[in-house]
């Protein structure tokens, strides 16, 4: 081993930075629309079509998606299989690439979305050219990634790093099938698939899209950052293995109850609520190895923020992954599809799973890249928490609300058959919920300033810090 | 054999992967190389203060 060598932290860094960044401007985008459903005047009809809500929802999505979610993803992954494997990256100069790659995709994306540029396809709207710059920047991710696996100082392969793998090629894969399309021009393309095959690949696509970007992923995060800071290894190596595998075998199959009641023939909609429904299973396996991998150690939740959100970001797994289940059976989907309570599950998932728990791993992650033992302030961590988790109560509170109502309005019927309700007066009852939506996606995105301003004073005037690649040493936990 | 047999198979030959995973995930023998492999995390340390690193220019 060479004594001189150091692990590539500068791609974890940018990539870590950038995500607080980029998570600002999507949640700030967030708040935009949900401003707009309130006071509608604000989609600015009057300066041109650009900040309308069909234009700017797309915007948000991909913004918190894959450019907030994506970068944590990058720099946690990037700093795990290094530290656990021992070893430096594999081809660090494709992981250059990759950082700068994926922040041009994000830039295109923020002015061909507002532009109207779409393929149409929830969370895949980017259109051709820029799903071929995908392709390829996610491909050097995978040789990265794995050629990194591949020159391990270790025999094991640590479980975080499955979860990352098996994100990083499924994701590959989802993309690459779903985004197929004939061009017709520069900045159109269509489709390969139609009708009802079209509907299907899309949401086959979109569900394992939650199923591998935002749950596969996030738990490698979940299994390197809850075990550091806890200071304890996970509570049970079985069980992470049979829950990897269970996920894996079983997400393919979720996604057609995003299609119920559809042109989707019954046996695939039935088929899909089943698979939904042993979902349960491997997500609760996560969430319970995560939470007890705490257990002697609860009284650490007192005083570290870092681990506050990690825990209760698992919390709000365990709450999503059983509302998942319950909202894809047919009878509960009749009366949820199509209104806020959707939504509502959605960030319930995003906020509080997701982005917590990249919170958390980029509070443990930046102190660490510029040769600190803490951030400048963990006052401030503690503060973001609060505003964090109340602004998330708020908003899957009001739209459990407006969901369940919109459900009832809608299905009601005179005696005479007749709807007692017309759409517009479900409209107006959603006002007062959407304005306490408003109020939660503000304090969530206020939390993100106190965490910017806190990464500032953190790394101000402080140099990048190069970490030695040691030998592996002697476990001590 | 038709294809749905070909389908059918193919679900069944999956299941029975997953049960084989699950036997031996908890079979005595995979003990001594989850215990090492869950101490993973800890086989370095990454505080700089007790860290042996430098101070790079680049940012």
């Amino acid at each position: 081993m060479q004594s001189q060598a150091t692990y590539n932290y500068k791609v974890v860094r940018q990539f870590a930075i950038m995500t607080v960044v980029w998570g600002i401007v999507g949640m700030l985008v967030g708040v935009i629309i949900a401003a707009q459903l309130v006071w509608p005047a604000l989609n600015l009809s009057d300066v041109g079509e650009w900040f309308h809500f069909g234009r700017l929802r797309p915007l948000h999505t991909n913004a918190v998606i894959f450019a907030f979610g994506g970068c944590a993803l990058f720099a946690t992954s990037y700093f795990v299989v290094q530290r656990t494997c021992h070893t430096t990256l594999f081809a660090p100069k494709l992981a250059a690439f990759t950082f700068w790659g994926w922040q041009l995709i994000i830039v295109l994306a923020a002015i061909t979305l507002p532009l109207g540029f779409t393929s149409g396809k929830e969370y895949a709207e980017l259109e051709w050219p820029i799903d071929i710059l995908i392709a390829v920047v996610w491909v050097s991710y995978a040789i990265v990634f794995f050629g990194t696996i591949a020159k391990r100082k270790v025999s094991h392969i640590y479980v975080a790093n499955w979860f990352f793998g098996a994100f990083i090629l499924t994701v590959a894969l989802l993309h690459i099938v779903n985004s197929a399309a004939v061009p017709v021009s520069g900045w159109k393309a269509y489709s390969a698939y139609a009708g009802a095959q079209d509907a299907m690949i899309q949401w086959w696509y979109g569900h394992n899209a939650v199923g591998f970007f935002l749950t596969a992923g996030f738990l490698g995060i979940m299994y390197y950052f809850v075990p550091k800071q806890a200071e304890r290894p996970v509570y049970s190596y079985r069980l992470s293995v049979v829950h990897f595998w269970a996920l894996i075998f079983t997400y393919m199959w979720a996604g057609p109850h995003h299609l119920h009641y559809t042109a989707l023939p019954d046996w695939t909609q039935s088929l899909g609520m089943i698979f939904s429904l042993i979902l349960l299973a491997p997500s609760w396996g996560g969430m319970i190895n995560g939470i007890m991998t705490l257990s002697g150690a609860w009284h650490k939740l007192r005083t570290d923020p870092i681990l506050k959100f990690l825990i209760v970001s698992l919390s709000f797994y365990g709450m999503s992954t059983f509302e998942g289940p319950m909202m894809s059976i047919k009878t509960v989907n009749a009366l949820s599809h199509y209104t806020d309570w959707t939504v509502g599950h959605v960030h319930s998932g995003a906020l509080g799973w997701v982005a917590m728990i990249s919170i958390g791993a980029v509070y443990y992650l930046l102190p660490r890249m510029y040769g600190k033992t803490e951030m400048y302030s963990t006052k401030l961590i503690t503060t973001h928490f609060w505003i964090a988790t109340i602004g998330i109560v708020l908003y899957i509170a009001s739209m459990w609300i407006a969901g369940v109502m919109q459900g009832l309005m809608w299905r009601a019927t005179n005696p005479d058959g007749t709807l007692t309700y017309s759409f517009i007066e479900s409209v107006k009852a959603s006002y007062p919920f959407w304005t306490i939506r408003l109020v939660g996606g503000i304090l969530f995105l206020s939390g993100m300033f106190i965490m910017f301003y806190n990464m500032v004073k953190t790394i101000a005037g402080e140099k990048a810090y190069e970490a030695p690649v040691l030998a592996p040493q002697a476990a001590h936990a | 054999m038709e294809l749905n047999d070909f389908r059918v198979l193919l679900t069944v030959l999956g299941f029975l992967c997953f049960v084989g995973i699950c036997i031996w995930a908890y079979s005595k023998h995979a003990k001594s190389g989850f215990d090492e492999a869950a101490r993973l995390p800890f086989t370095d340390d990454d505080l700089p203060a007790r860290g042996t690193g430098r101070q790079s220019k680049e940012g």
